[in-house]
């Protein structure tokens, strides 16, 4: 099978473990994926499997998307996203894979999503600066991020520097969580604690790349 | 909320707590694992207030340990309540009695409801 997934995020829910003890979880619609291609390491240098992720709308897709999924005779995709092989079994062009042939329950998955976009924010929002006295002397400069730099040694800003700009609306991973649920019919699945992105965000679930 | 979410938090939902109302003298059974053992704990008093709905719900019960006012929360429908029983109910005009903390002795005492 494969080593992940397309889907969206649903929210966030409560999940009561057998001791009574409550835990947030996320819920994420997996699919519908068809696979749309499949690299070889004959023909492309590696093995992978391109996934298809939900129905683009028929005016949205450019003739040479088109052409692209006609092979696996299946619609033009929203999303064309590519997984390794992980474990055996036979995968054919335009099948559909649910939650359930990819991930069980208690498996380490990490979740990426484009994270909540925040606008070009300060340093103190940003990067948890401090900020300034808000009085003794204090004047037009309460939430600066304060001295970039030295003198003409080193002459320059150094590279790296915090400061204010575009937060959030960015790809983002969240590492090592727990399919805590694998839900069949509705083939979705939980995951332990949050997941980057709003609700109704698209979202990719890979088995985890550097496991606890 | 969402069908999935509400689903997946109806399973952690009771259906033989009691008809709990602010202003109930209620005794609320909790396990409480000391070590390797579990045993039950009484907590008796006046629920003060209900909180949230479905599975979030909890409630809040006041009473006067030796002489001082303990308040403690409960998730209503924790696994960890074995059971709660309505002693008395009484009648109250408020939703959140918090003005029972400011309160003592015969003050502090909510008419029977009839």
């Amino acid at each position: 099978m494969l080593s992940g997934l397309v889907g969206r995020k649903i929210g966030m829910a409560r999940i009561v473990d057998a001791g009574g003890r409550p835990w947030a979880a996320t819920v994420i619609a997996l699919g519908p994926c068809v696979v749309t291609q499949l690299k070889t390491a004959a023909n492309d240098g590696y093995d992978a499997v391109q996934v298809g992720f939900e129905r683009a709308k028929p005016s949205r897709v450019t003739r040479a998307q088109r052409g692209h999924v006609a092979k696996a005779e299946v619609a033009a995709p929203v999303v064309l996203q590519e997984f390794r092989r992980r474990a055996e079994g036979e995968l054919k062009l335009g099948q559909a894979l649910s939650a359930a042939d990819v991930f069980q329950p208690g498996d380490t998955v990490d979740v990426s999503g484009i994270s909540k976009g925040h606008g070009y924010a300060g340093v103190i929002k940003r990067h948890h600066f401090a900020g300034f006295p808000g009085s003794r002397g204090t004047h037009e400069y309460f939430r600066h991020g304060g001295s970039i730099g030295n003198r003409s040694f080193p002459g320059r800003v150094r590279k790296g520097l915090r400061m204010a700009g575009q937060m959030g609306n960015k790809k983002a991973t969240a590492l090592n969580l727990t399919v805590m649920e694998v839900m069949a019919e509705e083939n979705a699945i939980v995951v332990s604690g949050a997941v980057p992105g709003a609700a109704g965000g698209i979202v990719t679930v890979r088995h985890a790349a550097r496991p606890r | 909320m969402n069908k999935l979410i509400e689903k997946l938090e109806a399973r952690a939902l009771r259906n033989d707590l009691p008809d709990l109302r602010v202003g109930d003298s209620v005794r609320v059974q909790v396990k409480i694992v000391e070590g390797d053992k579990e045993r039950l704990q009484v907590f008796e008093g006046v629920v003060i207030r209900l909180n949230g709905g479905a599975s979030r719900a909890s409630f809040t019960v006041r009473k006067i340990s030796f002489g001082v006012g303990v308040e403690r929360i409960f998730p209503l429908h924790s696994s960890r309540i074995e059971k709660i029983q309505v002693v008395s109910r009484a009648r109250v005009r408020r939703a959140r009695l918090y003005y029972l903390r400011k309160q003592s002795g015969r003050a502090a005492r909510l008419t029977a409801s009839t």
